[in-house]
């Protein structure tokens, strides 16, 4: 037996239209998740202790379970209660909303890393609550976010894979189809960890550059 | 949903129970090797624990599952789903097991370390006998959270056809067209398994002696 690289090689286009897939649904599901998380770690920073332990409920929940469960939940007990999503958008928002929980603890611990002396100090000069988030709150806390926040991001790209099993047309789907067409199942696959093993060392020289630039908003060791 | 399928669906929660347990283990016990070749000091082997730790890590489980799945038969290799599903999950976990008990290995206190060096220990009684210990009592909520991801990633072998907590959803969703209930179920057990393995760890954390009076 021997390992061919070309018949997959030969399949270029569809490769690239997969890796292409597994890009945008890693990068819109990873904004997406950051989003929803920064809002749930700010509504429950604001909203009350109310809203803060209703809201712990689902985080720990989704942070729980398996995310091929919540997709499968999502995909195929969704048109049960009435929300028939495609593959695509079934996977987008299982990936942000799994995402998510994780994140809204990554910006609550963020909040929680600002000196309170901070916040005070600006309500007293009059800061509104927006721009206390926008100009003390954020700018401080982005140094300590961003290492778990790529982390994140990492791990979401791993779990994109994921898709492929309801039919999301990434790059783990489309090489197991051409893997499976062309009998080289193993080069199809070999070839994919690759481009994944690459794009998570990518993400990591990111995050470690976006780092380096915020460095400057090192806080002074009080 | 009646009581036989969710019967039915806690016994396949023993199955993921028990491949992930396994896989902790082996995996564990393989990431001390790969912790050992990294503080050996031999350059071939510190480059395999690199690259081996780098891969694994760099790519989604599932990939991984897929090549060992259709890889063992092509080289000839013919074993139970049941021993597949471990292997790729243990050399998995012990990658990023390795990655955790790094940072225990630097918490080491040098002075006992050096101790040990003039008690006249050999480097490699020293590894077992001094640094395993203390890095693993260091690294014990990192090796908790990774017992709590395994089973999470072990939803995953049910690709390679072993029967466990969300293949058998997939078998009776197939058979009684009740995904809701069915994957909300299973999800319910996997939940309540994670918390058992949390509140553990838990406990388990608060009766273990610290290390060097931290």
């Amino acid at each position: 037996m021997g390992f061919d690289f070309n018949v997959i090689l030969s399949k270029q286009d569809e490769l690239i239209s997969g890796i292409a897939m597994t890009i945008f649904v890693w990068v819109v599901g990873t904004f997406a998740a950051a989003l929803i998380g920064f809002i749930i770690a700010t509504a429950r920073r604001y909203g009350g202790v109310i809203v803060d332990k209703a809201l712990t409920v689902p985080i720990e929940v989704i942070r729980g379970t398996p995310f091929l469960v919540q997709l499968f939940l999502l995909y195929f007990g969704g048109p049960y209660i009435g929300l028939s999503l495609d593959a695509l958008p079934a996977g987008l928002i299982a990936l942000s909303i799994y995402g998510a929980a994780y994140f809204a603890e990554i910006f609550r611990a963020g909040y929680q890393s600002v000196p309170p002396g901070h916040v005070e100090a600006a309500e007293c000069l009059g800061f509104t609550r927006v721009q206390v988030i926008r100009n003390i709150l954020l700018p401080e806390m982005a140094l300590l976010v961003i290492p778990p926040s790529v982390n994140m991001a990492i791990i979401l790209l791993k779990e994109t894979a994921l898709l492929s099993l309801i039919t999301v047309p990434e790059m783990t789907m489309t090489a197991s189809a051409i893997g499976s067409q062309e009998y080289a199942f193993v080069e199809a696959m070999v070839l994919i960890a690759l481009v994944y093993w690459v794009l998570v060392e990518l993400a990591g020289v990111l995050g470690r550059f976006a780092e380096k630039k915020l460095s400057r908003y090192r806080l002074a060791k009080a | 949903m009646s009581w036989k399928l969710f019967n039915l669906l806690l016994e396949a929660s023993l199955m993921t129970i028990f491949v992930s347990s396994v896989s902790i283990l082996i995996g564990l016990f393989l990431a001390i090797l790969l912790s050992a070749a990294n503080l050996s000091g031999i350059r071939p082997l510190q480059w395999f624990a690199k690259f081996f730790i780098s891969f694994f890590r760099g790519t989604p489980l599932l990939v991984q599952l897929l090549l060992l799945y259709n890889l063992l038969p092509v080289i000839g290799v013919q074993i139970p789903s049941l021993v597949t599903a471990i292997i790729g999950l243990s050399i998995c976990t012990a990658a990023y097991q390795a990655e955790n008990l790094r940072g225990g290995f630097e918490g080491v206190p040098t002075g006992l370390v050096e101790s040990a060096d003039m008690a006249g220990f050999t480097p490699v009684q020293t590894f077992f006998h001094i640094r395993v210990p203390i890095a693993l009592r260091l690294t014990l909520p990192a090796l908790i959270n990774e017992a709590i991801l395994i089973l999470k990633a072990s939803s995953l072998v049910s690709v390679v056809g072993l029967i466990e907590l969300t293949r058998m959803a997939q078998n009776l969703v197939a058979s009684t067209f009740m995904p809701l209930e069915i994957y909300a179920s299973a999800g319910l057990i996997y939940l309540v398994i994670n918390l058992v393995v949390a509140t553990a760890g838990r406990q388990l954390e608060r009766r273990l002696p610290g290390v060097g009076g931290k």
